[in-house]
């Protein structure tokens, strides 16, 4: 996650916002997801002032709605990627494509 | 002013779900169990050629039927002498947002368009987000993907991150949200704040919009083969991939092909677990939502649910997470493609498949997905090593969802492991009979025969032993 500190007005940021607290959440889940709110995070642009992580700030997200919550990124990362090869894997491959070179042999 | 609170949102359910939807269920809803199915189907008022125009000026539909020859010759070197059936592949990952639930979202947002809603809100943390937004994007409609994607730590799962990238790239407004089924309630309140369709997974169009496929398959089959394939397989979990794709096979006369489910097996984790959150390596195709939903279908966003797995589910097979990672190398390595998870569960399945069945017979895997970041093998099980699953070679039968992950040693120890349906046949059956009275009326046995493929007599006799 990018951690400029500070977002200006126009910048593409991450909101997050509290939907329910655990005492909102219904009785019939988990105790480690009731132990925890529901949290939302959204993606827009700033369109209130400058303002620093943690501040209070309104975004117009992707279709033009407003909505308002907590700064915590300015344009982060999507963070997933390929991963590393899997060796497990690799060899698994290796030897199905032994076992397929034996079955045309034989 | 609005009460907004979990409750109030909730007991508002059914008038939200109502104005959203711009389709009339009441008569439905008329009896708390029965009711005409392929009524409800009929509210769709396109035949199958005007939905296959609709879904061709979509850009969607019409993927090619590719022959798995190296897998077909793997499956007859480990089979008994005459068996090991021919595996095809519909390469769904070919659809505009790679995968087949373009197909769903093409004709829905159809509907959405004509029905003069100016954007359309989906729930969901799989495909079907980008595929609405990319049909979303082509119809000028704007767009919002509500998902799960969190766990309390803020750890995003690869794949379901991968999946709101794609929806952002197609412009929607994304809500990514943490563990919990109250994701349902900020779906409820966006549609109610925006007006917008919902763009659901389970409305007649939803269904309608995978019928062709069923048809495709069996056109494409009777080019290359002659005839109608002996199975099709659909990985499986709301249930409309295996529904629409069923009825196409019918529409297209195909009454003899064997329809099977297939899902990876997860038991033991909790769906609404914030810790058994990214303990899972599927997303979706998986028994979470599989068992359920067969089990008993009207559990969505809809006020009926039009994916009805029972109604044509002749087998349900379930898969270790392990296999199908195996399947996805084997896929690569033996026949040069990669493609995501969720064909590939059918795929496992296939290949065990073909070994019980003759050599003439054939197998058709309807569906592959796109490739990509957080979706490949290597993204997910990087993501599970990390989290100290226990990841290696072995019988996958020894495989513990949420603990280890084990690759098969050799390929013939990958099998076919039968849900028992008429277990499921059973539940729905009781679970139905909580709703009204005893003695339910005829309508509604030979009702629940229908949706189980029972006889009226073995639903009589399921609701005499209670």
């Amino acid at each position: 996650m990018t951690m400029t500190e500070q977002a200006q007005a126009g910048d593409w940021v991450q909101i997050h916002r509290i939907v329910l607290t655990p005492e909102q959440r219904p009785v019939n889940l988990p105790d480690e997801t009731r132990a925890v709110p529901l949290e939302m995070r959204t993606k827009g642009w700033l369109i209130t002032d400058a303002a620093g992580l943690g501040d209070e700030v309104t975004i117009r997200t992707a279709i033009g709605r407003e909505m308002t919550g907590r700064l915590i990124a300015v344009n982060p990362a999507y963070g997933h990627d390929f991963g590393q090869a899997v060796p497990e894997l690799l060899a698994a491959g290796d030897d199905l494509v032994a076992l397929m070179r034996g079955a045309k042999e034989s | 002013m609005t009460d907004n609170s979990y409750a109030a949102v909730m007991a508002r359910k059914a008038e939200i779900m109502l104005s959203s939807l711009g389709l009339d269920y009441t008569p439905f809803m008329q009896d708390p169990i029965a009711f005409d199915y392929e009524a409800m189907m009929d509210l769709v008022p396109y035949t199958l050629n005007q939905v296959r125009e609709i879904q061709v000026q979509s850009a969607v539909g019409n993927t090619a039927l590719i022959e798995l020859r190296q897998l077909t010759r793997l499956a007859r070197k480990l089979a008994p002498k005459g068996k090991g059936a021919r595996i095809f592949v519909k390469d769904e990952a070919a659809n505009p947002s790679g995968s087949y639930k373009a197909r769903r979202a093409a004709l829905s947002l159809h509907h959405a368009k004509v029905a003069g809603f100016k954007g359309v809100v989906s729930a969901t943390s799989g495909n079907y987000g980008a595929a609405v937004a990319s049909q979303a994007a082509k119809r000028d409609l704007d767009c919002i993907v509500v998902q799960e994607v969190f766990d309390s730590h803020g750890i995003g799962q690869p794949e379901i991150l991968e999946k709101g990238r794609a929806c952002e790239i197609y412009g929607a407004e994304v809500m990514q949200l943490s563990v919990g089924p109250e994701l349902f309630y900020s779906f409820l309140r966006v549609l109610e704040d925006t007006g917008y369709f919902n763009a659901s997974l389970y409305t007649p169009f939803a269904i309608a919009g995978v019928e062709p496929l069923g048809v495709e398959i069996v056109e494409q089959m009777q080019a290359v083969t002659g005839r109608a394939p002996d199975a099709v397989i659909c990985t499986h979990a709301g249930g409309g991939n295996l529904t629409g794709t069923a009825r196409g096979l019918r529409k297209a006369g195909a009454f003899d092909t064997q329809v099977i489910g297939a899902s990876v097996d997860l038991t033991g984790l909790h769906m609404a677990s914030d810790r058994d959150f990214n303990r899972k390596h599927f997303t979706t195709g998986h028994t979470g939502f599989g068992v359920p939903f067969a089990g008993w279908p009207d559990r969505t966003d809809v006020p009926r649910n039009a994916a009805r797995v029972l109604r044509y589910m002749d087998r349900y097979l379930l898969l270790k997470q392990g296999e199908v990672f195996y399947m996805t190398e084997a896929l690569a390595r033996l026949e040069g493609m990669e493609r995501g998870p969720a064909g590939n569960v059918s795929l496992a399945a296939a290949f065990v498949l073909a070994q019980e069945m003759d050599e003439d017979q054939t197998i058709v895997v309807q569906e592959t997905e796109y490739a990509g970041a957080g979706k490949q093998p290597s993204a997910q099980l990087t993501f599970a090593r990390a989290r100290g699953i226990d990841i290696r070679r072995g019988d996958p039968d020894l495989e513990r969802p949420g603990q280890s992950v084990l690759i098969p040693e050799h390929p013939s120890q990958m099998k076919l492991r039968d849900v028992d349906m008429n277990r499921l046949r059973r539940g729905l059956v009781r679970k139905a009979a909580a709703l009204a009275p005893a003695p339910l009326p005829e309508t509604a046995i030979a009702f629940l025969a229908a949706e189980t493929q029972f006889s009226c007599q073995d639903v009589r006799d399921v609701l005499g032993s209670l």
